[in-house]
């Protein structure tokens, strides 16, 4: 194998592509810092996994209750509950997603600095282990569907392409500020308040037809407008608006390009200056 | 056959501004970017090729050389040699500056004891955890599971999360896992100097083991008796250049006399420790200066034989007039491990009397009789009773082999030469 197997470690400079054959050999690591990330989670809570539901659960509550009710915003078809929950779940996946992955590199300076692997694991494995967490709240979406006896649909097959863009931008968005972070450590006060922030510009409580229609296309470049939108009209039927979804999809690969050639241009720096 | 490991001017530089941008935030840099726009600065470790200005350090400069496949190679030199920065560079831990290593052959490194283990989870979980994070395909962990286990000697606590376990359970775990790593080339900084001796002997039978096994090795350590028992080739380097590359007991020797030779500030006989930079940033800077002499005032350079005679002189300042203060002065071995400490309390004839200023406290070891080695001396300062100094390392001591017990055997075992004696009855 000695033989076959030669390593130049030599300065690297400029934009570098993704080295698949690397990740794959180490695919096994991916796997264990997400089995990691997944146990340690919810390890000495007492509700465990349940948080998982518990948390898109409450925000459902209070959203139907406080907008709903109380300040009168309507759905754009299907129960508000219903409504609210779907695109709490995608949000919900989006916004922890993108704050964990941006911490993820310096809440494991001692990987970084002490052994090698490829460094993208760390925020990749940070999101997929939130993966899991959309994919409980779901189940309960479905109970929640019987329970409102609204129908779903064939449209659900859809729902993987809108789970993949809303991966894809978590992912695009938590590269780059992961690997800002190590730099910059800024990025961690403003990634709350950033995203805090991005609930309200994503159609999460009000329906994207609240939007005056010349503003739609502008609000689709916040790439999960389209996945909200998506969720809602793969899970409860709602009207697609495939031009507001494309876009938005098509943002979602942009920004994960850009978040994987931009880390892979950062990345030799880090062991140096985390 | 081509050398399995290639090394060609190789070389590292570091901005020593670098960690002053470090924390540098997003504010400061607008705020520089838009005072001199037109200024591009270089990002913190700019590849500077070729020029040299007052901020740059080479860490490693133009490194050359080849490890043959079988070879047992110990790095040696001092703190800051550019040891630990060579391993990071083949370990791929941090890129090169110029220069490049060819490696052909799958590499682990272990540049550190449980790297990645996660407090929360299991003794168990963390198993699986390190071996991966450490280049362990998971079906190489299972199948030497159950020999990992019984190395780390941590039984039935499997399935207690590590946060709970002891310190020496907590090491001996992670380096069960580590030893049981199978690359063609393994890569070793001094993790060794952890864990109790006992442990730490067994691992350094399973390094030898592994090195007999025809693998690879590079091994950086202090403990140059390891190096010699375990290494058959050794390296030397000096501020970032490499000095000697030869046989294992020849760098030894190379790098005693490049340690004991003058200029070398913690091996010389007067240290100056009021800018120690092993002191903890909590205690003041009370302690001044260290000298070490020989009983009749020679000042003391390289080593001293066993049981020899020792005077250390600590220089050291009271801020206000004290009449309460001690003085003291530990010997560690390289593992860090305390042999023996002497200090001013256990005087009898101690005089306590209020002082202030400048003082000087002589203490007079007659026989040190502790076995061959190299000791790291910690000198601290104590008011009332309470530490409020303290240097970590504040000289290096070397104890030299010899005929102690006047019968030709030196005393290696152990760690001092007790008199002892024998007669048949």
């Amino acid at each position: 194998m000695s033989q076959t197997f030669e390593l130049v470690v030599k300065p690297r400079k400029g934009w570098q592509p993704l080295d698949f054959h690397e990740i794959w050999l180490y695919r096994e690591l991916l796997g264990f810092l997400v089995w990691r990330d997944v146990k340690v989670r919810y390890k000495q809570t007492v509700l465990g996994g349940l948080w998982a539901l518990l948390q898109p659960l409450a925000a459902m509550l209070i959203f139907t209750l406080f907008f709903n009710r109380l300040a009168g915003i309507q759905s754009n078809g299907p129960p508000y509950p219903l409504f609210a929950y779907a695109g709490v779940t995608a949000w919900t996946f989006f916004s922890n997603a993108v704050s964990a992955s941006s911490n993820s590199l310096i809440g494991n300076q001692q990987l970084i600095s002490k052994v090698y692997f490829p460094r993208i694991f760390v925020p990749m494995g940070a999101i997929g282990a939130l993966l899991l967490d959309m994919l409980i709240s779901l189940v309960l979406m479905f109970a929640l569907l019987l329970y409102y006896r609204w129908p779903a649909s064939l449209l659900l097959l859809e729902l993987p392409v809108f789970m993949l863009g809303s991966f894809l931008a978590a992912s695009g968005f938590g590269l780059i500020l992961s690997a800002m972070n190590v730099r910059f450590r800024d990025v961690k006060y403003a990634v709350p308040f950033a995203v805090q922030m991005g609930f309200f510009v994503t159609p999460v409580i009000y329906p994207l037809n609240y939007i005056p229609a010349r503003y739609r296309l502008a609000m689709s470049l916040n790439p999960m407008t389209g996945m909200v939108e998506g969720f809602r009209h793969s899970l409860l039927g709602t009207a697609a608006q495939w031009n507001v979804m494309g876009l938005s999809l098509a943002v979602s690969v942009l920004i994960f390009v850009t978040g994987l050639y931009t880390f892979r241009r950062m990345e030799r720096l880090f062991a140096d200056i985390i | 056959m081509p050398p399995i490991i290639e090394i060609r001017n190789l070389s590292k530089m570091y901005r020593i501004g670098a960690h002053l941008h470090k924390d540098e935030t997003f504010r400061e840099l607008l705020v520089r970017t838009l005072r001199k726009p037109w200024v591009r600065r270089p990002s913190p470790l700019a590849e500077a090729t070729g020029y040299s200005d007052d901020d740059s350090i080479w860490a490693l400069k133009d490194i050359n050389f080849d490890v043959e496949e079988g070879d047992v190679v110990g790095i040696i030199g001092r703190n800051g040699a550019g040891k630990s920065t060579l391993l990071k560079i083949i370990s791929r831990i941090t890129d090169p500056t110029e220069g490049f290593a060819r490696i052909r052959g799958r590499l682990a490194s272990l540049l550190e004891v449980g790297t990645g283990f996660h407090p929360e989870l299991t003794g168990r979980e963390n198993i699986y955890l390190n071996g991966a994070i450490l280049g362990m395909r998971k079906a190489e962990i299972e199948t030497k599971f159950d020999e990992i286990v019984d190395f780390g000697e941590i039984g039935r606590f499997l399935d207690t999360p590590v946060k709970f376990y002891s310190s020496g359970m907590y090491v001996r775990l992670a380096f069960a896992v580590a030893a049981h790593l199978n690359p063609e080339i393994l890569v070793v900084d001094e993790v060794l100097a952890v864990g109790d001796l006992a442990f730490q002997k067994k691992c350094l039978g399973k390094m030898s083991e592994v090195s007999q096994g025809g693998r690879t090795v590079l091994f950086v350590s202090h403990n140059l008796a390891a190096v010699q028992s375990l290494c058959r080739k050794g390296v030397v380097l000096k501020e970032g250049r490499l000095v000697f590359n030869g046989g294992a007991n020849d760098a030894v020797d190379h790098y005693m006399q490049m340690v004991s030779g003058p200029g070398e500030t913690s091996h010389a006989n007067v240290v100056d420790l009021s800018r120690a930079g092993t002191r903890n940033r909590k205690y003041r800077p009370l302690l001044r200066r260290l000298e070490l002499l020989t009983d009749n005032g020679v000042p003391l350079l390289g080593g001293i034989p066993i049981g020899a005679p020792l005077k250390a002189l600590i220089h050291f300042r009271l801020e206000s007039p004290t009449p309460s203060f001690d003085v003291g002065l530990g010997f560690d071995n390289l593992y860090g491990q305390r042999i023996f400490s002497a200090h001013s309390a256990y005087e009898p004839k101690r005089v306590h009397e209020v002082r202030e200023g400048e003082q000087v406290f002589v203490c007079e070891i007659p026989q040190l009789t502790l076995t061959p080695g190299e000791y790291k001396l910690v000198a601290w300062v104590e008011i009332s009773g309470g530490v409020v100094d303290l240097v970590e390392d504040a000289a290096r001591l070397t104890i030299g082999e010899s005929d102690f017990y006047g019968t030709g055997k030196v005393p290696r075992s152990g760690t001092c030469a007790l008199e002892n004696h024998w007669r048949l009855q």
